[in-house]
Parts: structure tokens; C-alpha cells; sequence
């Protein structure tokens, strides 16, 4: 049988659809109520009283457009981290799907493959609240969705290669604080980066969730040539997390 | 004309850093039969379960399951077993059919929707389709849990210690339809420590301990080789029991531990009056096989 069969990573996808199904409710509205709530609190309120705008943009639509990037690494590095965990420690799930013709490989694309897809959807989610809040819409937003796929898949295979890393639950914490807080904090979301230290701005560059809102603010206001090049990043970043998240995997489910 | 091994080990070991979990086993499984797996706790059972199916990589040896040479061409052998874990994963917020069709279009069955009335049919859940799996009795659970091993209606089912942690009545109802397979020329390959349900459903067990197979055989054929026709179990004080232990001992006699009592194997060979005429004399079983083979105290 081949690599990379379709029909494999197609019935682990129905698995997680069907598990799906039966929470989406809750997921969802938090998905869309999280947003509003910051945009409320950052855009609205500090547009009110400290920031108009940023380069000729009000704060609100500048924090919306970045909370494109917040909405993906929350629902993308996040799920996969501790459902993969819970999924082999716990459940036992993947001891039940590797018994079927089904491996490794096929197992963690169609995971990453779910959480990418569910995280493109949710990370458009704080985009059609701007529009709400005032933003023009643009077809430049059409690609969106596919940007967040991107990065989202990066960031899946990310979570998924710390859950086969990890020896406890608690040790997401430390993931949490020293990658993903700050990823997100200078992601430029909230704040325009080059207000940061030379030194930061630099390694700002190579944080995708940085090239993710910069991609969504061409959308939204405009694209730039660069903007190929922080797709292709983003791309680049997917398919490394995708062979390490797939190796860590290997190297904790096979004996 | 002798039957194909659906499974074939030649010198299998697997090992763990500094622990020999499988160690040089050789097996065969012929096709058609219910070889059950008998043996203590850390015998290496679940990890030449694991073996089988691909989630553990031998250190040495050969392996082939329905002609499929493992681990490089485990995917084709996965896709004509079926395997029913030790451990209930199924997914409990899932419905029961949900549950069943994931699997279905994972064995990539052609007719998803006619494999899960087949297997709701056989797990006698048809009514309870669109319940979530957690709403389930113990029981209901387990049968589920066979029936999506058996989904894609599979040549080989791995058996890993179906019942264990279940109450009679539950285990009851699974060797019922363990052995309605078994009747149907399915080859099954079950590791349990269950003393009761290796003799009720296994046409040849296999001891195993230490990651060796160190007896093999249909059930009668290992007593009577390895203990006989009778076994007389003597009850007592401790030194009353230690006394007689040691003057059966001192005649040949094996004696095991038995509980409260001691039992003296192959009491029929005996001389006169080396049996003490209180003891309780009964037929000789599997259990005493395992306790003498593996030194372990049975279930």
C-alpha cells in the first residue's frame, strides 16, 4: 500500500468530525464572542482614549486585521498540543487507529490537515467582525483564508510534535510562556513592531504569526511584492513542522 | 494437507533499554483456529500483539501475518485483521454507528453504511445506534468495541486480553461471540491471563512467560503432560501444610501453592498413603499447567 493515501486521511478527518459534531457549539462561540470582546476592549476602548490610529489606519481595524493571527495560533498550536496528548495518553485513540491500515504519516497530516482547515475558518472569524466595526471589505480578503491555512498548518505540526515531546501535561505551560505568548505578543497584532528594538524587529521576521498579519493587512489595505515572499515563509514553515511533527510522532507511537 | 500459518515468528525479540519484553519467540498460527496466549502479567503477550500490528519494531527475528512479511508490509496485513484492544478507546461523546463508520472508512470497507448494520447486528446494539458511547453500559461498550474490530469483516482478529476488568455476566456474553467466530473458521489470536477463558475458547493455548512460548498445546494434551490426571488440593494450618508438602515432595510428588491450600499434581501417581485422606481429589485443570509452568498464581 503507498504513502499518503487519501482514504486514510480521510477516515482519520471523519473521526475528527464526528467528535466535532458533538462540541463545535461551544468552540464556535467562543470563535466569534473572543473577538468581539477585543476589539471592544483594545480597539474601542483604546482608540477612545490613547490610539486614533496606526500608519493611517484606525486602531480598531488595526487590531482586528491582527487578530486574524491570535484567532489561528489559539485554535491551531493549542488543539493540536493537547488533543494529541490527550488522545494518545488518555484515550488511547491512535493505538486504535494504527491498528488499521493507517500510519504514522497518514495520522499526523490528517490531523494537522483538520486543525488547519478548523483554524483557516475560525482565524477568518475576527476579520468579518472588523468589517462590522467599519472595515472596507476587499477582495484581497479572499486569500485570507488561505494564509491562515498556512500558518495554521505550521502551527499544528507544531503542537503536535511538543504533545509526542513532552513526558507530562503540565509541561505545556512552559510551551505556552516561552513560544506562544510571546510569538502572538510580537506577532504585531496589537502594535505596530517597529516601534520594538532593532534586535527584536529582526527576530520578529521569522515569527509566521508576524508574516501572517502582515499578509492580512495587505489583504485588507493592500498587498506589496514582499508579500509572495512571506507566503512562501509560511509555506516553508508548514512543511518543516510537518516532517518534525511527523518524526516525533513516529518516535513516540512506534516501539 | 496442514493449514497455512495465517501467523508466522521466527526468533522474534523485542526489547526495552535493559528489559528482553519478547525474547526469541517462535509462533504459529494456522488459519482457521482460537490459539489463546496464556501467561502472567509482563509474559510479552501485548507486545507481540503490538508486533503484529506493526506499533513495535522487532530487535531480531521474522514475523509474517496472512503472508504479509512485518513490520514492512504491516499496512496490507492491518488492512485484512482486526484488532480489539486491552483498553476500551472508543470515542465516548461519538454515537455508536459514528463510532462504527469512522472505522469502516478507515479498513477503507466499500459499503460503510451496510458494515455498520452488520456490525450493529453482531453487537446487538442495532436500537442503540444514535446514542453516544457513553450512555453505554460496561457490557454494550465491549461488544461495541469487538464488533468495530470486526468492521471490515477481517481473516485474522487480534484478541488483546478481551476481557479483563470485566464482571462474569459481561465476559460471559463476550466469549459467546468470540466463539461464534470461532465457529465461522476465523483465526483468532487472544492473549489473556484468564485461566477459564483460554479453556473455553481456544482450540491450542500457548504458555508464555519471559517473552518465551515454553508449552503448547490443546488444553487436555498439556494437563495430562504436564500434570497429569488429578490433583489433590490438601487444607490446613500452615505447618500442617508445610509438613505435607515436604513428605509429597520427598515421594516425587510437584506441589503447588493453591490459596489457603496446597495442591499436589498428578496425585494418581502417588503410592499408597501419600496423599493425606482429607485432601479433595478433583480433575486435574489449565490452571495447574500455568501455576507449575510459569510459577505464577492463576485467575
Amino acid at each position: 500500500m503507498r504513502r499518503l493515501e487519501p482514504a486514510a486521511i480521510g477516515g482519520v478527518m471523519s473521526r475528527e468530525l464526528a467528535n466535532f459534531r458533538t462540541y463545535w457549539r461551544g468552540t464556535t462561540f467562543s470563535s466569534v464572542l473572543e473577538p468581539i470582546v477585543y476589539l471592544l476592549a483594545f480597539g474601542l476602548g483604546l482608540s477612545a482614549t490613547l490610539v486614533d490610529e496606526v500608519a493611517g489606519v484606525p486602531y480598531v481595524q488595526f487590531v482586528g486585521t491582527g487578530m486574524v493571527a491570535t484567532a489561528v495560533i489559539f485554535s491551531s498550536a493549542l488543539p493540536a498540543m493537547f488533543g494529541t496528548f490527550v488522545k494518545h495518553r488518555f484515550q488511547n485513540t491512535y493505538e486504535a487507529i494504527l491498528a488499521a491500515p493507517v500510519d504514522v504519516e497518514e495520522l499526523v497530516s490528517a490531523e494537522m490537515l483538520w486543525i488547519g482547515l478548523r483554524a483557516s475558518v475560525y482565524g477568518c472569524v475576527p476579520l468579518l467582525v472588523t468589517i462590522l466595526f467599519g472595515l472596507d471589505p476587499a477582495p484581497g480578503m479572499l486569500l485570507v483564508p488561505l494564509f491562515c491555512l498556512a500558518t495554521a498548518l505550521g502551527f499544528a505540526g507544531f503542537g503536535i510534535a511538543i504533545a509526542a515531546t513532552v513526558a507530562k501535561i503540565d509541561q505545556f505551560n512552559y510551551v505556552t510562556a516561552l513560544f506562544v505568548t510571546p510569538l502572538f505578543l510580537v506577532s504585531g497584532a496589537f502594535f505596530p513592531i517597529d516601534e520594538l528594538p532593532e534586535g527584536v524587529q529582526a527576530v520578529a521576521q521569522l515569527n509566521p504569526l508576524h508574516q501572517l498579519v502582515e499578509l492580512v493587512r495587505g489583504g485588507a489595505f493592500g498587498y506589496e511584492g514582499i508579500d509572495l515572499i512571506r507566503f512562501a515563509g509560511l509555506v516553508a514553515f508548514a512543511l518543516v513542522m510537518w516532517r518534525i511533527a511527523v518524526s516525533r510522532m513516529e518516535a513516540r507511537l512506534i516501539d | 494437507m496442514a493449514a497455512m500459518a495465517a501467523i508466522e515468528l521466527r526468533g522474534v525479540v523485542k526489547r526495552f533499554g535493559p528489559i528482553t519484553a519478547v525474547d526469541g519467540l517462535d509462533l504459529d498460527v494456522p488459519e482457521g483456529i482460537c490459539l489463546g496466549l496464556l501467561g502472567p502479567n509482563g509474559a510479552g503477550k501485548s507486545t507481540t500483539m503490538r508486533l503484529l500490528t506493526g506499533q513495535a519494531l522487532p530487535d531480531a527475528g521474522e514475523l509474517r501475518a496472512l503472508g504479509h512479511e512485518l513490520p514492512g508490509d504491516s499496512k496490507a496485513a492491518r488492512a485484512e485483521m482486526g484488532v480489539v484492544p486491552q483498553l476500551d478507546n472508543l470515542d465516548v461523546d461519538v454515537t455508536v454507528e459514528d463510532n462504527l463508520a469512522v472505522y469502516a472508512r478507515l479498513y477503507r470497507v466499500a459499503d460503510v453504511g451496510a458494515a455498520v448494520d452488520r456490525a450493529l447486528d453482531l453487537a446487538r446494539l442495532r436500537d442503540r445506534r444514535r446514542d453516544a458511547v457513553d450512555e453505554l453500559s460496561g457490557g454494550m461498550r465491549r461488544r461495541l468495541l469487538l464488533a468495530r474490530g470486526l468492521i471490515h469483516e477481517p481473516k485474522l482478529i487480534l484478541l488483546d486480553e478481551p476481557t479483563v476488568g470485566l464482571d462474569p455476566q459481561i465476559r460471559t456474553e463476550l466469549w459467546t461471540l468470540i466463539d461464534a467466530l470461532r465457529s465461522r473458521g476465523t483465526t483468532i489470536l487472544m492473549s489473556t491471563h484468564y485461566i477459564e477463558e483460554a479453556e473455553r475458547l481456544a482450540d491450542e493455548v500457548a504458555v508464555m512467560t519471559h517473552g518465551k512460548v515454553i508449552s503448547r498445546g490443546k488444553p487436555a494434551e498439556l494437563i495430562v503432560e504436564h500434570v497429569g490426571r488429578e490433583t489433590a488440593e490438601v487444607y490446613g494450618p500452615p505447618d500442617r501444610l508445610a509438613t505435607v508438602r515436604a513428605d509429597v515432595e520427598a515421594r516425587g510428588l510437584a506441589v503447588r501453592p493453591a490459596g489457603p491450600a496446597i495442591a499436589i499434581v498428578g496425585s494418581e501417581r502417588a503410592g499408597n498413603g501419600a496423599i493425606p485422606e482429607d485432601a479433595v481429589v478433583r480433575a486435574a485443570t489449565l490452571e495447574d499447567v500455568f501455576v507449575m509452568l510459569t510459577g505464577e498464581a492463576a485467575e
